[in-house]
């Protein structure tokens, strides 16, 4: 019946009638390692200065923006007064709010954004830079640090077209070479789906001289979970794409998939229950055994997961455990052994490790307790690892898919799905793609400054934070 | 020249399925392909060129006629992999690794693929003789009329489609058949068949269950596991079906022989000091191979029982008796034949096989017998095995195949 309805509202006379009824068509968003068309304008408020920096770092020359002062203002044909007009759309803005202290000068970040709100490109992008606000003295300080995230979540949520807003919250102490892959990815289509976020770049621990490149992982060895399918596969595809040589695990029964997934890649494929005992000893052989005794993980990506969903009122302890044991107790006896980086095939001492949590962690499911209880604690195993681990080179993060458009999210009805999918200010579900591309944002060698971060891929949706 | 030897790096299969069922759509080079994919993706080795790949089958279409190059041709391996097709029956996938081994021994390549593959459920149904005559005499033919006269000598019983049967040509019995009579001539009993063949699904279940075989299987068409075992099965299961083989008193049931299956196995193997250099594992050295056939065509001797008459010539020339092997792997046809083996080589002087030793992840009975599939997989699990068990443990292979004939192998763990 479900079908049948989706045939209907999907036909070409049905999206006229869904259209009418206030469900459009989603915008198509600009995806991969591809840049705004049009250009980037770059605000560079009192104190700032650092983001100019990084752009010219990316080889970005930026355009200066529209400022709405009263006396930039033109009346329209009814006498009412208009911010000034871009005369070609711009790509992106950049807005370099890093030195700003006190609330009045928040007035400077309406004055930039007033402007370019309408203005932007399909798949525009807003970013912000603004100091942490453990990073700054004083009462007001961190109270206009904060603001600032408030004016980006709101920002993320009135623009359209596709185009998002995200905030980059700098430590003390960075440099522009620890922003450089930050910014390459929030400017290219591959951080489509990410909007509404916040995350914090510090300082990078390793030796990596902080340049981007197309082929990150070049030479790299990178192990996925649960790549058999999905978003495994996709993340697989995506480091693939930049040049890794991929070791792809799944259980024995996904193993005709994930063969696939190997041979496409020209990687190779472990079948291994992750629950095993053993299983981060295997992990460690087979990339030994494949790549030599000398080859070490560069990113270990803790892709697998399971769902065991049943209200709480029917939740037995062996559906309880089940998920996870696999969802996150694997996870952490897995990097135990890795973590050893003398042992041949282990992680490398200045590798990555990203989590796969969800938004269902973040905020929790109804029916999906185990499973949010696994997802929350993803985050914050992330977390408590970077701490964890603050004296090497290792960096640890996590990854939270919101609604993505998988096999497994194909098989929810309907009517649901559409509402799961429009519930966030793309108005759209993600694609497997957008969250590998931001894992291997997390892996790259140049994000070493980013760790103990959880950047949820959802599109801003509504649920949680 | 140094010596070379040549190991067992690895190997994987398909599920295997009773034919009819989950592959019935499935063609010979489909489950090939398969099977040399799951293998290339294990050990990464897309897009490259294994020295070559030797594989084949016993129910062959003659489309087939490059099987196994047609097969490498569909799979991620580098396309000038050279292959070829080997066909001995029941001991083609052992026959293909000795002559990978060979090959390897005399320099010849460093490392190949070697195996094969079965479709019972995809077996080539033949036209009869008339009708192939009537077809001959009409492609010949320069005139329509004399095109139509070729067809008028059809009589209807010509029109019926041959079907497929494993029937020996020159004694007209089924392989089932034959065996009865040496079942009878041995005088196995019902319950000793019927014990082999429990232990059989027992060790084999046992085998799924440690996770035996997850590097040695990939899932196939949505079959993550061999579906003739039966975990469950008991002496009183198999005590109440009915005999197949052998008349109203015949001991030979469907429970104690094997199903017709479908399914491929293929091992890797490569010469030692490469696959060292490759980091692959060694799990064992193919030391010797020796094949034999017996006389069964008068009547005096029996179809399956060529494995008496190999294994002392191979113990002989290896200086070893059977007490030297740690792992004895004896392809079970039927249970009655590895019985019947096993007296024979009491008989003949030869020994007595350890039963501790004997199959002990289950063979052919739990896991079915797709024909030329059986030596891969035999292979592949003995070589895990006795990799397993460490340097100098000695494994032996016996395969008894149609025309009286056996393959058997010594395998050594390095």
């Amino acid at each position: 019946m479900a079908g049948v309805l989706e045939g209907i509202l999907t036909s070409p006379i049905g999206r006229k009638v869904t259209a009418k009824a206030g469900l459009a068509e989603p915008p198509r968003l600009r995806r991969g390692r591809v840049m705004p068309a049009g250009s980037v304008a770059l605000a560079t408020l009192p104190g700032g200065g650092i983001a100019g920096q990084v752009l010219d770092a990316l080889g970005i020359s930026p355009v200066e923006p529209l400022l709405d002062l009263p006396e930039h203002r033109t009346d329209d044909e009814k006498g009412r007064p208009q911010p000034p007009r871009y005369e070609t759309r711009p790509g992106a803005l950049v807005v370099d709010a890093t030195g700003v202290r006190d609330i009045a000068q928040l007035e400077l970040l309406r004055q930039v954004l007033r402007p370019v709100m309408k203005a932007l490109e399909k798949s525009g992008r807003i970013i912000f830079l603004a100091t942490e606000a453990d990073g700054v003295d004083g009462l007001e300080a961190k109270a206009a640090a904060q603001a600032i995230d408030g004016i980006m979540r709101t920002v993320g949520k009135e623009l359209r077209g596709g185009s998002t807003a995200n905030l980059v919250l700098l430590a003390p102490g960075v440099v522009p070479a620890d922003l450089a892959s930050t910014l390459s990815f929030l400017l290219e289509g591959r951080s489509a789906f990410v909007s509404g976020q916040a995350w914090r770049v510090a300082p990078r621990k390793d030796a990596h001289d902080g340049s981007v490149s197309a082929q990150p992982f070049a030479d790299r060895i990178v192990v996925v979970t649960g790549a058999a399918r999905g978003i495994g596969a996709a993340i697989a595809r995506t480091f693939h794409r930049d040049g890794a040589r991929l070791v792809v695990v799944d259980v024995p029964a996904a193993g005709e998939g994930l063969a696939k997934v190997a041979n496409e890649l020209r990687g190779s494929a472990l079948q291994l229950d992750i629950t095993a005992p053993d299983a981060g000893a295997r992990i460690a052989d087979h990339v030994a055994r494949v790549h030599g005794p000398d080859a070490r993980i560069w990113a270990m990506v803790h892709n697998a997961g399971i769902t065991r969903d049943r209200m709480l009122a029917n939740l037995d302890e062996k559906t309880w455990a089940s998920v996870l044991d696999v969802n996150l107790a694997a996870e952490m006896r897995i990097n135990a052994v890795l973590l050893d980086h003398d042992r041949p095939g282990a992680l490398a001492p200045d590798g990555r490790i990203v989590g796969v949590a969800s938004t269902s962690g973040w905020a929790g499911n109804k029916g999906q307790s185990n499973y949010a209880a696994s997802k929350a604690g993803v985050m914050g195993l992330v977390r408590a690892m970077a701490d964890d681990l603050a004296d090497g080179h290792v960096a640890t993060n996590g990854v939270a898919p919101g609604f993505i458009e998988t096999e497994m999210t194909g098989k929810i009805p309907y009517v649901q799905r559409e509402v799961f999918r429009r519930v966030n200010s793309l108005s759209q579900g993600g694609q497997p793609v957008d969250v590998a591309e931001t894992i291997a944002y997390l892996c790259d060698p140049a994000s070493g400054g980013v760790d103990g971060q959880v950047i949820r891929v959802c599109g801003q949706n509504m649920v949680g934070r | 020249m140094l010596e070379r030897h040549a190991v067992i790096v690895g190997g994987n299969r398909t599920p295997f399925v009773k034919a009819g069922t989950a592959y019935v759509q499935a063609s010979n080079q489909d489950m090939l392909t398969a099977a040399i994919d799951g293998l290339v993706a294990r050990f990464g080795l897309a897009g490259q060129k294994v020295d070559e790949v030797v594989a084949g089958a016993v129910l062959k279409h003659t489309r087939d006629f490059n099987l196994t190059r047609e097969s490498v041709l569909g799979s991620a391996l580098d396309p000038h992999t050279p292959a070829v097709d080997l066909q001995q029956a029941c001991g083609t996938g052992l026959e293909a690794v000795i002559y990978a081994t060979n090959k390897i021994r005399l320099g010849q390549v460093t490392t190949a693929i070697a195996g094969g593959v079965d479709s019972a459920s995809d077996a080539p149904i033949v036209v009869r003789e008339g009708l192939r005559r009537a077809l001959l005499k009409a492609s010949h033919a320069r005139k329509p009329v004399d095109r139509l006269k070729a067809f008028a000598a059809v009589r209807p019983a010509d029109l019926l489609p041959v079907p497929p049967a494993v029937v020996e040509s020159r004694t007209g019995l089924s392989m089932g058949e034959s065996q009865a009579l040496t079942t009878k001539n041995w005088g196995i009993t019902r319950e000793a068949q019927d014990e082999l063949t429990l232990a059989s699904h027992q060790n084999m279940a046992r085998a799924w269950d440690e996770g035996f075989f997850d590097d040695l299987v990939t899932p196939f068409l949505s079959v993550g596991k061999d579906k003739i075992l039966r975990p469950q099965t008991t002496m009183e299961a198999l005590a109440k079906l009915k005999p197949v083989f052998g008349g109203s008193e015949g001991t030979m049931t469907a429970g104690n022989s094997t199903a017709l299956t479908d399914g491929a196995a293929v091992v890797l193997v490569a010469e030692e000091s490469h696959a060292r250099a490759q980091n692959w594992p060694v799990l064992a050295r193919v030391v010797d191979a020796q094949v034999a056939a017996s006389d069964y065509v008068t009547g005096n001797e029996d179809l399956l029982l060529a494995g008496a008459r190999a294994i002392p010539e191979l113990l002989d020339r290896n200086g070893l008796s059977l007490d030297d092997f740690a792992l004895i792997e004896i392809h079970e046809a039927f249970a009655s034949t590895v019985l019947a083996t096993l007296a024979a080589l009491e008989k003949n002087g030869t020994g007595t096989v350890d039963r501790a030793k004997l199959n002990v992840n289950g063979s052919s009975l739990a896991a079915g017998h797709p024909f030329a599939a059986t030596g891969g997989r035999i292979v592949a699990s003995l070589a895990k095995m006795l990799a397993e068990r460490g340097s100098g443990a000695k494994g032996l292979v016996s395969i008894c195949a149609a025309g009286g004939m056996a393959v058997t192998a010594i395998l050594e763990g390095v």
